[in-house]
């Protein structure tokens, strides 16, 4: 293809913070509608808006994991347009001169390779509340929610350094592991707590300059976000092939249709009169506070991984997926401490992720714990069971029967690997099958799995595998 | 007509201590003086009766009991109907708020509340505080008491008239650009625009966010700095009030003029001021001089610039503070096919001519391509009219001046010149941009019998130096002008 794709992501992220950006109304979802409302966020007449300390702390602590550059006096800005959902009329926000400047966020790629995609910027807004079009008992009418309006935003705008669709949604990925990891939001998208609009372009390969882009607006899952963008990249690259332009407009994604359309051309933009707000003093981050607040930062995603590669010697991959949450991180990281750490890592990820799957729990839910964990495989490392055997242990672990010590020996699953004894089975097997044995020492080498089996069989699994292999290996060329 | 009438803030403290009158009483007469010729003045938009016994009763308790006590504990005032007062309507003097009643308190209401005051009704206003002569309320015009043909001045017409022809002894208002201190001027009372920041702005109808002051209205300079000092403060739910502490402005007032210097900015009485008005206020300056203060020309050279700076500045805040009303969720909503359609249909039934002329003026400043010429200008030009004053009071401590640069004017004069009204606030906007402390304070009468006001500013949260100058200026000149009757 010679079309090169040109993207980047606005990302809303709301705060967690106990109460809304510029008033005391909680800040929670799910209530019933209008509840979580005052005078200010419905915007009666003479009401004023106070900032919330905490989100800007929250907006601070998620700006220098970016590695972003704070803006010591920022300002709050108004963009003014009319919707019901916005009651003001406006919505405070920032504009020229907004809190963080100039990030990155290293992103993983589905080939292992990390991205460092640029950010732009990181400003701190109010939401707007929520509207729903012929829901109610009368269809025509629409119904305004505003329990929404005035919870805390982070705006995070990318540089456009993303060139699929399949970056993009890493990035995504990515930015809300960090918002999540940070405590800085819940990232829960069913909830809105994370929406991003994207910006598209294309161009020919070696092109230099930017071509028009399109906006697509509130695309709120990763599926939609993929889709979404590959609709239209493929719908731009097909006009300008077409011998078409591209004007700039702002789309929405119909999801029915997987195809996105237009809301507002370029023509019908908003002006929206930015100014600065003059119900609130510039918002000042001194020196000292965004020392403090780099300094509490925990370790961050990109940390973490790079870290389980070196300590654990984990491949790239294996690391991603340890630390896609931070539970999940933690509960490998204890198990580790405890016994190998690659046995760790393929148990964590391999057996323990099916079973909690299977019994839809969460690693913080898991009924083994990491130290649990650690004992069962200590117990492989030692040769008392057989990995094959540690399975059931695991599932009896699971169902509350005691820690892998208990279970081995209330159900007598030591593995037997005494060589007199083993040697004795092994001669019994091998008088008992005189023909496989006959077969065997002709050639066919696959018969050797059938005398294991055997031996597995009388010991009711329990027989040490390897010793059994070894031992029969030494009788049959002995 | 009833004793009460006559006396102001502190005497009604005095005799309501004394025992010689109840709250009770003294809320009935205030409603009877109402009734009487309100009529004619259209000061009151609506005067709740029952609220006020309610009010007065619970006073009488407090001065049977003994505690605790203020000085207005019980004393009837008027207040703006751009304040939410819980219980009354609220509606900034337009029909766009239809049916509007305040469901939650304004700071400044509040603690005159918790001093014990009794809150009568709200008062009439110039439509969203937005004019300068009462004549551009969404409901009726408010006549000046000293002659039913002038207008009273604006925006706070309401409260001054209220004030003016004796209904209550104190209001409030808010001065935006002048909206206190101009109608004070043309009616005889005193009026006061404190620092910007002084006093909380919470649950006041925002005109213009950078400009609006809550000040306060009664007929000595005692009475305002008393209603100042219950009202003054930093507020928690206004970001824009500073949290300075407030002194004792009444003690302010008995400092004299011994040492204080008065500056005359030669700006402010250049062309256009009415001879009438030049001679009563260098005579009010002359008094000042021969009784103790220094006198010294002064200089603001960015005065000029004022009116632009206050229209471009006043017009894009109002512009976006006024998007709220917009018929979805309070006010009166003009329904129709679609949103677009209803939210033109409500707006332009429900704002009068001149808000809309503002709304206007003020989207048009901040559109882009336009931003950085109008709006950004002139804030620039603030900066510099803002530093004008800093530096002259470094050399003095007040500024006398002329409050508007005639008396009251008759109806339907300037009415359909905008530019004129326009140029009518010259002189009171530049405190507003500077936000600096002003008052004005009676000095002499034309010959026509409309009063004439001096203007006194003070460097800001200097309302201290102003208040002194303002009430030794007073016990000296004591004009001795009977106040209007009104008469059916």
């Amino acid at each position: 293809m010679s079309w090169e794709t040109i993207i980047g992501l606005e990302i809303h992220a709301q705060l967690a913070t106990r109460t809304k950006a510029f008033c005391g109304c909680a800040n929670r979802y799910g209530d019933e509608p209008n509840t979580n409302v005052c005078p200010v966020c419905l915007g009666l007449p003479g009401a004023l808006p106070v900032a919330n300390r905490k989100a800007v702390e929250l907006g601070l602590r998620l700006a220098l994991a970016l590695g972003c550059a704070i803006r010591e006096r920022s300002i709050w800005a108004r963009k003014n347009y009319f919707y019901p959902d916005l009651p003001k009329g406006y919505q405070i926000s920032q504009f020229d001169r907004p809190l963080a400047t100039g990030g990155l966020l290293p992103v993983r790629l589905k080939d292992g390779a990390v991205k460092n995609v640029g950010i732009t910027r990181l400003h701190l807004e109010e939401d707007a509340g929520k509207s729903f079009h012929g829901e109610g008992a009368d269809l025509t009418a629409s119904l305004i929610d505003l329990n929404r309006c005035g919870v805390p935003l982070a705006e995070i705008v990318s540089e456009p350094d993303l060139r699929s669709p399949d970056e993009a949604w890493a990035y995504m990925k990515a930015l809300r592991q960090l918002v999540v990891q940070l405590g800085v939001g819940k990232g829960n998208l069913e909830e809105g707590n994370l929406r991003c609009d994207a910006n598209l372009s294309v161009r020919k390969f070696g092109e230099e300059g930017l071509r028009s882009r399109r906006e697509i607006k509130n695309l709120n899952s990763f599926k939609f976000l993929r889709l979404a963008l590959e609709y239209e990249r493929s719908h731009q690259i097909a006009v300008y092939e077409a011998g078409g332009m591209i004007e700039s407009a702002t789309l929405l994604f119909d999801s029915a249709r997987g195809e996105t359309f237009v809301m507002r051309s370029k023509e019908e933009a908003h002006d929206y009169r930015y100014f600065p707000e003059p119900d609130l003093p510039p918002l000042i981050v001194v020196d000292a506070c965004v020392a403090h607040t780099r300094k509490k930062l925990p370790e961050l995603p990109w940390e973490i991984h790079a870290r389980f590669v070196e300590q654990y010697a984990l491949s790239g991959y294996d690391a991603a997926v340890l630390t896609d949450n931070a539970a999940l991180g933690a509960y490998y990281e204890r198990v580790a401490a405890r016994c190998d750490a690659k046995q760790a890592a393929n148990w964590v990820m391999g057996d323990l992720a099916a079973l909690l799957k299977e019994r839809a729990l969460e690693i913080e839910q898991s009924p083994v714990g990491p130290e649990m964990l650690a004992e069962m495989i200590k117990l492989i490392e030692k040769g008392t069971i057989s990995g094959k055997i540690a399975k059931e242990v695991l599932a009896a672990m699971a169902d509350g029967e005691g820690s892998a010590g208990e279970i081995v020996g209330k159900q007598g699953l030591t593995q037997l690997s005494d060589e007199k004894a083993l040697a004795a089975l092994i001669d019994e097997v091998l008088a008992e099958n005189p023909q496989q044995l006959a077969q065997l020492r002709a050639g066919k080498d696959r018969l050797f799995g059938f005398f294991v089996g055997q031996v597995m069989k009388k010991t009711k699994g329990q027989a040490n595998p390897r010793a059994v292999n070894k031992l029969l290996t030494e009788k049959l060329n002995g | 007509m009833n004793s009460s009438r006559d006396w102001t803030i502190e005497e009604t403290a005095a005799h309501l201590r004394g025992g010689d009158v109840t709250a009770v009483t003294l809320a009935e007469e205030a409603l009877a003086r109402i009734a009487a010729d309100d009529e004619q003045l259209g000061a009151w938009l609506a005067v709740y009766r029952e609220q006020a016994l309610a009010q007065a009763h619970a006073a009488d308790e407090r001065l049977r009991a003994g505690d605790p006590l203020t000085t207005l504990t019980g004393v009837p005032l008027g207040i703006k109907d751009n304040f939410n007062v819980v219980g009354m309507q609220a509606t900034a003097g337009s029909k766009i708020l239809g049916e509007y009643v305040a469901r939650y308190e304004s700071t400044a209401t509040a603690r005159l509340r918790e001093a014990g005051a009794v809150l009568v009704g709200k008062t009439n206003l110039d439509e969203f505080a937005m004019g300068s002569s009462g004549e551009f309320s969404g409901f009726l015009p408010t006549k000046n008491p000293w002659d039913l043909a002038h207008t009273p001045g604006g925006s706070s017409s309401g409260s001054t008239v209220a004030v003016a022809a004796r209904h209550v002894p104190g209001a409030l208002g808010t001065d935006t650009g002048g909206s206190v201190r101009q109608p004070s001027s043309h009616c005889g009372v005193v009026g006061v625009k404190p620092s910007y920041g002084r006093v909380s702005r919470y649950g006041i109808f925002a005109f213009a966010s950078s400009l609006d002051q809550v000040g306060p209205l009664a007929r000595t300079v005692r009475d305002c700095a008393l209603l100042l000092q219950h009202i003054a403060g930093h507020d928690e739910r206004d970001a824009t009030s500073v949290p300075l502490g407030v002194p004792n402005y009444l003690s302010a007032c008995g400092r004299g003029l011994d040492g204080l210097r008065i500056g005359v900015p030669r700006e402010y009485f250049g062309e256009g001021i009415d001879p009438q008005v030049e001679n009563a206020v260098r005579r009010a300056i002359r008094v000042m001089e021969q009784n103790g203060a220094e006198v010294l020309d002064i200089s603001l050279p960015h005065t000029p610039y004022c009116v632009a700076a206050y229209y471009l500045i006043a017009s894009a805040e109002c512009s976006s503070n006024l998007a709220r009303y917009d018929g979805v969720r309070y006010g009166a909503r003009n329904e129709a096919a679609d949103l677009g359609a209803m939210y033109t249909a409500t707006r332009q039934t429900g704002f009068g001519p001149e808000v809309t002329r503002r709304i206007l003026l003020g989207t048009f400043a901040l559109s882009a391509g336009y931003y950085d010429a109008y709006y950004l200008k002139a804030l620039k030009a603030r900066t510099l009219i803002r530093n004008d004053f800093l530096k002259v009071f470094n050399e003095i401590d007040v500024i006398a001046a002329p409050v508007a640069p005639s008396p009251a004017t008759r109806f339907g004069e300037h009415r359909d010149d905008p530019l004129a009204m326009y140029l009518s606030d010259i002189l009171t906007i530049s405190a507003n941009l500077a936000g600096i402390c002003g008052m004005s304070v009676p000095c002499g009468m034309s010959p026509q019998g409309l009063p004439i006001g001096l203007q006194l500013l003070g460097p800001a949260f200097g309302e201290e130096k102003m208040f002194a100058a303002a009430a030794a200026y007073e016990a000296i000149a004591a004009h001795e002008w009977p106040w209007p009757e009104v008469t059916a």
